[in-house]
């Protein structure tokens, strides 16, 4: 017997306080704050800032709270909110020369002014499970040493003396703004650069891999990998100059890759580019190398038809908010589609069965 | 939900949406690029319409959403409360009493009026998308009327099936001029494309808008000799009788027993309000 389906909207309420049960888990465990997430998970919190485009620590940690650590619906929380966010201006551009470092390497020279400094890392760290922090996560307090209070150079700017690095076009222009405008293209580097600093961090890390191994190889060396801290400054048109709002975390990642020359230029290093939001080292990477094998044709480079040259496949498919929601929307019902594929499917079978039978029984 | 605005979106949002909707009507059938917002609901799941109904909507509508051609479906429901929570305008299942209508894969059976709007969600906006993936070229083919690829496409059809075997989302000529996904509604909707109504079609994650204004010429791809047929279940309704309207398929039980409804679930219930009675209606009250 047909029960007409009735009760949609009984059964979104149930199935939403359902879910706020499982997300809360039981309740002889005692609830996570934010603040646990906040200062314990900072890396989940990094990513979810970095993909949500929003750097709010303390925003991001509900979110991964409220989406029960799945990150993707946490950056998708965050970037539902910041849409309603009204936009009071621009930031001056960052001078991340400026940056105070927690932690600057170079893979391409021993040292340099302003030294190695490794900084928090998983570097180096054995990947055994540390069984004392399921019993007891204290540490003690780690070593400390004066902070440098100069400011330290960027590693490529020692390359630039020398000329040997590609400089790159200076510009005034205001850069484009990928959530203000649809995207199109062929689009420009500033706009590549916006997409994958949002663009998720499975996928840039992947297209950044296929680089390594041979689709577009563009011997990508870290030339600096440097996390701190900078400052944001505003131009406040009532006071007629610019003050500083707050700093924020970053993570750049400066490559310095080979270049054979071509035709009008000759044999130079070219640069790759990565800046994200709090420290997220392999997104910065990762986003270098995409950006380098992007840059193919302004470089006057062949075209290799690899998937990592390709400015609309990459850009097209870098977001994983759009990505997750047409992915998971064939959840939705289709019956209606399905239903006239099933009739067409019939259809064509009844005639392909009319075509064959009737002139068997001729022959 | 106080801190929001009326309908969400914030005014200069609705206005950018705005121009994109005028511009599409002006241009019937051109996908208009606007700049698409990140939605609380996912891309995918009809962030276009709610954008689009979001731009349309003023306080003195009346709204009805559809999926599938039904008011309680899932997702309906959902975009239904999100307006009655953000904008408190009047709802309805009645096809007749909404000023606005946002759908889902169906146009309603109860022909629409000039003081209507409807609203599809659309997934993939552009018709020649599966012919060829890159939208530089695409949209390349629509500025020079370059439409030979899906005319081939139609014609392969028929030399591998007999038929053109496309049977949603069938691809229109709006006006003589661009041909138009019509959004993934059934062939058997595409007759209803030329009506009184305004047509308004949004697709959130491809950020395009394109629309058909009333009394439009919309002309379904076909053959002088395979000409197009629109197609439902042969069979009439069981629940109401109609033999006019579109059928959703129901399994009833492990040996094969089926039964076909009405997909648009208003027009069902008014029928049968009128009195008019299917094979399995008895049964079905119980």
């Amino acid at each position: 017997m047909y029960v007409a389906v009735k009760g949609g909207e009984k059964a979104i309420e149930n199935a939403h306080a359902w879910l706020a049960e499982e997300r809360r888990g039981s309740t002889d465990v005692a609830e996570l704050s934010i603040a646990q997430i906040r200062e314990q998970l900072g890396l989940a919190v990094n990513r979810v800032m970095a993909e949500g485009s929003l750097f709010d620590p303390e925003l991001a940690a509900l979110a991964i709270k409220q989406a029960r650590g799945d990150l993707i619906e946490a950056i998708f929380l965050i970037r539902a909110y910041r849409t309603t966010l009204p936009r009071f201006g621009y930031s001056k551009p960052m001078e991340t020369g400026q940056m105070a470092c927690d932690r600057r390497i170079s893979a391409t020279f021993k040292d340099a002014p302003g030294g190695q400094v490794l900084g928090s890392t998983f570097d180096y760290t054995h990947r055994l499970l540390d069984f004392k922090l399921a019993a007891d996560g204290e540490v003690a307090p780690a070593p400390q040493n004066p902070p440098c209070e100069d400011p330290t150079l960027h590693i490529t700017e020692f390359l630039r003396g020398e000329n040997i690095i590609q400089d790159e076009p200076r510009s005034d222009d205001a850069p484009g703004d990928l959530t203000r405008e649809p995207m199109e293209f062929p689009s420009n580097r500033p706009l590549r650069l916006q997409s994958l600093a949002r663009g998720d961090e499975g996928f840039v890390l992947g297209m950044a891999y296929s680089t390594q191994r041979g689709y577009a190889r563009n011997h990508a060396f870290v030339g600096e990998l440097r996390i701190g801290k900078v400052s944001v400054e505003m131009d406040i048109p009532e006071l007629g100059f610019a003050i500083e709002i707050g700093e924020v975390e970053l993570t750049e990642c400066e490559t310095v890759n080979q270049f054979k020359g071509s035709k009008t230029e000759p044999p130079q290093f070219t640069r790759g580019y990565g800046l994200v939001f709090g420290q997220s080292e392999r997104k910065s990477i990762a986003m270098a190398l995409l950006d380098r094998a992007l840059r193919w044709e302004e470089l006057g480079e062949d075209n290799l038809g690899a998937p990592a040259q390709d400015e609309e496949f990459v850009l097209s498919h870098a977001d994983n908010i759009q990505a997750t929601g047409f992915l998971e929307h064939i959840k939705l019902p289709h019956y209606v589609d399905f239903q006239s594929e099933l009739e067409l499917v019939r259809k064509l079978r009844r005639e392909a069965e009319g075509r064959n039978s009737p002139k068997e029984v001729a022959e | 939900m106080n801190e929001y605005n009326f309908a969400y979106l914030d005014e200069q949002t609705k206005r950018m949406i705005r121009r994109a909707i005028l511009k599409g009507l002006a241009v019937p059938g051109y996908q208009v690029p606007f700049a698409s917002r990140e939605m609380p609901m996912p891309y995918g799941w009809g962030t276009g319409g709610v954008q689009i109904s979001a731009a349309t909507l003023t306080p003195e509508d009346t709204f009805k959403v559809i999926d599938q051609g039904a008011d309680d479906t899932t997702n309906a429901v959902s975009i239904r409360k999100f307006f009655e929570i953000t904008a408190g305008v009047e709802t309805t299942e009645e096809t007749k009493k909404a000023t606005v209508i946002q759908t889902r894969h169906r146009i309603p059976e109860a022909k629409l009026r000039e003081d209507q709007i409807i609203v599809y969600q659309v997934p993939i906006p552009e018709p020649l998308r599966f012919l060829e993936p890159r939208e530089t070229e695409t949209r390349k083919m629509h500025s020079l009327e370059e439409y030979g690829l899906m005319h081939v496409k139609l014609y392969e059809d028929i030399s591998q099936h007999g038929a053109i075997s496309t049977a949603y989302a069938y691809p229109v000529k709006v006006s003589g001029r661009y041909v138009m996904d019509p959004s993934p509604i059934p062939k058997f909707d595409n007759p209803k494309l030329e009506m009184d109504a305004i047509q308004l079609f949004g697709a959130g994650r491809e950020q395009r808008i394109y629309a058909v204004p009333p009394h439009t010429e919309v002309v379904s791809l076909d053959f002088e000799d395979y000409p197009f047929e629109a197609t439902k279940a042969d069979h009439p309704c069981d629940l109401c009788g109609a033999e006019d309207s579109y059928l959703d398929e129901v399994i009833l039980d492990d040996t094969g027993n089926r039964m076909f409804v009405c997909s648009d679930t208003d027009y069902c219930r008014s029928r049968r309000a009128a009195g008019h009675v299917g094979r399995l209606a008895g049964e079905g009250a119980a």
